[in-house]
């Protein structure tokens, strides 16, 4: 009897561990391939972390049911260093581990260089690249993640046409692919609207610590408006400190997504006005799961990173789509299928927006995911909304 | 263009001071340290957590991260470059060594200090304007100031000092200043640590106008690299040298060249490759090394 008593926490012990193996769920594996090293660690960190939020938020409500299953979400990421070779292997290890979805990589070249990859193992991918030839037939396997240039671009300039008065524009880009190629798609939208532009040919080394030298050039030519085009959020408010600095007065603009307390620290209040794209980012328009989000965030990794704004819904818009049609968790084809008609509330806006893919203007395929083009402006600290449009 | 030639001499006065530390430790040890970058990056964000977030004065900031260079410099002499130096005949070795400690340094510095860029709150607030021919902030008037000043003081250090004799003695013949009782050990590590401070310092300096980042170690390594070729790996004054003809180069070829895109770098690396076919061991630098 003694000796049954003293068996009882063991046994108890080894019960627990049974049940608890019995109610762990099925993991279903969603890859991250990005930069998180180097200069522009800050593109892919905010990326892979958003997915770790999200992920997380999911699992502590006991998983996520897609079909008659119901999955705890795990993250697989790797580290590409922005060279496309590392990205293909990065790829390969998720093409290897059985994974069809993927979030990234971040610039252009990466995501280029993984398509073959992509379309051969029957892979998803959702770049948070711009160029053309990834989302346009024959190429399908590729989603873009957010917003591009070319669109948020001509939006942005019109507003300020119409609403501030711009007649010249100047750009200025790092001297990369992704900046150039934005900057060449910012100067074809401006002249299309009848905009004078000024200055095209300034750029800098993306190692740049002193921005002064560089943009004295167009300070002396004061335009009304100037764009840095694809500027890296470590370069954003050197960049604007360094013009108002010199004396600058116009206004400054940029397509890509911006943290306001990098803004903070490196320009204070010569930041403010600064216009940029973000996401589910301002209270005007956060729904309170954005809000759950970004305080997961901030208890998972201690500070929120704004350009999180712009990359909260890639997980989202895949797990959405696999819950729409459980078929496609193995199979990309159904979930290509889906895609055409797939749509589901967007939990991060306040009010009735959707999730949906489109593309069909800019690409002639749905291969671009459905967020809302928000354009804001820095002041004090922190962003407000300027306006927000829709794409197609 | 008195702007430009402005620019020049400031953007001159950073990169020397950058360029300085790396050139001691290769004139010492005859060590390639490509963690120098880090170490300035390391260097800034000390100055970012002392001054911008402890809200401490910048001047406890400057000597926090200088003395935190030191001490890391200290160690990184004493328990990974000294043992292999000693136990490898290979130069190689101590250059992967210094790769390994640059990848360790960034991976550290990322998880530490995270992926964002970081600035501190301008130290003076103002703009000098004379007459719209030179607009430079008093900031960064200040900090080429306290630039030079460092500059001129590790000189007078190096020249008029005991230490600065001493290591210098070993720069220029390891074996002959060993028989004169200079300390080779001692002072071996007196100048790491020396180095890593002076790379501490420049960074704690322009964080407070350019800021940080974890991810800029490797490309500040690489434009010091470039400076100590120009003037003469291993001699003081050349990195001095090497530091303002960059500075003044990229100044003058940004806007010049301002028409025909990003042309500036292109430039300087060619007539760098040609410079260096005719004279290898750059401005200063003996040919026999």
């Amino acid at each position: 009897m003694n000796k049954n008593i003293k068996l009882l926490p063991v046994v108890a012990f080894l019960l627990s561990i049974c049940t608890s193996v019995l109610a762990v769920n099925p993991v279903l594996d969603i890859g991250f391939v990005g930069v998180t090293s180097g200069p522009a660690a800050s593109w892919g960190i905010s990326n892979q972390r958003s997915m770790e939020a999200g992920a997380s938020l999911i699992n502590d409500a006991g998983g996520v049911k897609i079909g008659g299953t119901t999955y705890d979400i795990n993250i697989v990421s790797f580290d590409d260093q922005k060279d496309p070779k590392r990205a293909i292997a990065g790829m390969e290890k998720m093409a290897q581990k059985g994974i069809h979805y993927v979030v990234g990589p971040n610039v252009d070249d990466g995501a280029a260089a993984v398509r073959p990859v992509a379309e051969q193992q029957n892979i998803m991918y959702f770049p948070y690249a711009f160029p053309k030839s990834l989302y346009t037939k024959p190429a399908s396997n590729a989603i873009l993640g957010m917003v591009a240039n070319y669109q948020s671009g001509p939006a942005i300039y019109k507003y300020l046409k119409d609403n501030e008065g711009v007649k010249t524009v100047a750009f200025i880009a790092a001297n990369e692919s992704d900046p150039l190629s934005q900057r060449e798609g910012g100067v074809a939208a401006a002249e299309l609207l009848g905009l004078n532009v000024i200055s095209k040919t300034v750029t800098y080394q993306v190692d740049t610590t002193d921005f002064m030298p560089v943009i004295v050039p167009i300070v002396k030519l004061q335009p009304d408006l100037l764009v840095l085009s694809g500027v890296a959020p470590a370069n954003a408010p050197q960049l604007i400190r360094s013009a108002r600095e010199l004396g600058f007065k116009g206004l400054i603009s940029t397509e890509t997504g911006q943290d306001a307390q990098v803004l903070m620290d490196g320009a204070g209040d010569l930041a403010n006005g600064f216009i940029s794209v973000g996401g589910a980012s301002t209270p005007e328009i956060k729904s309170a799961e954005m809000d759950k989000f970004v305080t997961r965030y901030i208890e998972m990794f201690g500070e929120y990173n704004d350009e999180s704004n712009t990359k909260v819904y890639a997980l989202e818009y895949i797990i959405a789509t696999l819950k729409a049609n459980p078929a496609a968790i193995n199979n990309v084809d159904e979930f290509k299928n889906t895609m055409e008609t797939f749509t589901a509330p967007n939990p991060y806006l306040k009010g009735d927006r959707v999730l949906k893919y489109v593309g069909m203007s800019s690409f002639g395929q749905k291969r671009q995911i459905s967020i809302p083009l928000v354009v804001n402006v820095y002041n004090n600290g922190k962003f407000e909304t300027l306006f927000v449009a829709e794409v197609d | 263009m008195e702007q430009v030639l402005t620019n020049g001499v400031y953007l001159g006065a950073q990169y020397a001071l950058i360029a300085l530390g790396l050139t001691l430790i290769f004139a010492l040890m005859n060590v390639l340290n490509f963690a120098h970058g880090q170490m300035y990056v390391l260097g800034g964000f000390v100055t970012y957590t002392v001054y911008g977030r402890f809200e401490m004065p910048f001047v406890v900031a400057i000597l926090a991260s200088a003395v935190t260079l030191a001490i890391l410099g200290a160690f990184v002499e004493k328990f990974l470059f000294r043992p292999v130096l000693k136990n490898s005949e290979r130069e190689e070795s101590s250059m992967l060594l210094a790769a390994g400690l640059a990848f360790f340094l960034d991976a550290v510095i990322l998880l530490l200090f995270g992926e964002k860029q970081r600035g501190v709150p301008k130290i003076i607030d103002g703009v000098m304007n004379w007459d719209f021919l030179i607009i430079m902030p008093y900031d960064r008037i200040l900090i080429g100031v306290l630039a030079i000043t460092f500059i001129v003081t590790f000189i007078l250090f190096m020249q008029y000092s005991k230490p600065g004799r001493a290591m210098r003695a070993l720069a220029q013949d390891k074996v002959a200043a060993q028989l004169m009782g200079v300390n080779v050990t001692r002072y071996s590590m007196l100048g790491f640590a020396l180095g890593a401070m002076l790379a501490g310092i420049a960074g704690g300096l322009l964080v407070s106008i350019v800021g940080v980042n974890s991810g800029i170690g490797g490309p500040i390594s690489i434009k010091a690299f470039m400076m100590v070729m120009i003037g003469g790996a291993g001699v003081i004054s050349g990195a001095i040298a090497g530091g303002f003809i960059l500075g003044m180069l990229e100044s003058i070829g940004l806007t010049v060249l301002v028409a025909y895109g990003d042309m500036t770098y292109l430039l300087i690396f060619v007539s760098l490759m040609i410079f260096l076919s005719i004279r290898p061991q750059g401005l200063m630098g003996k040919p026999w090394g």
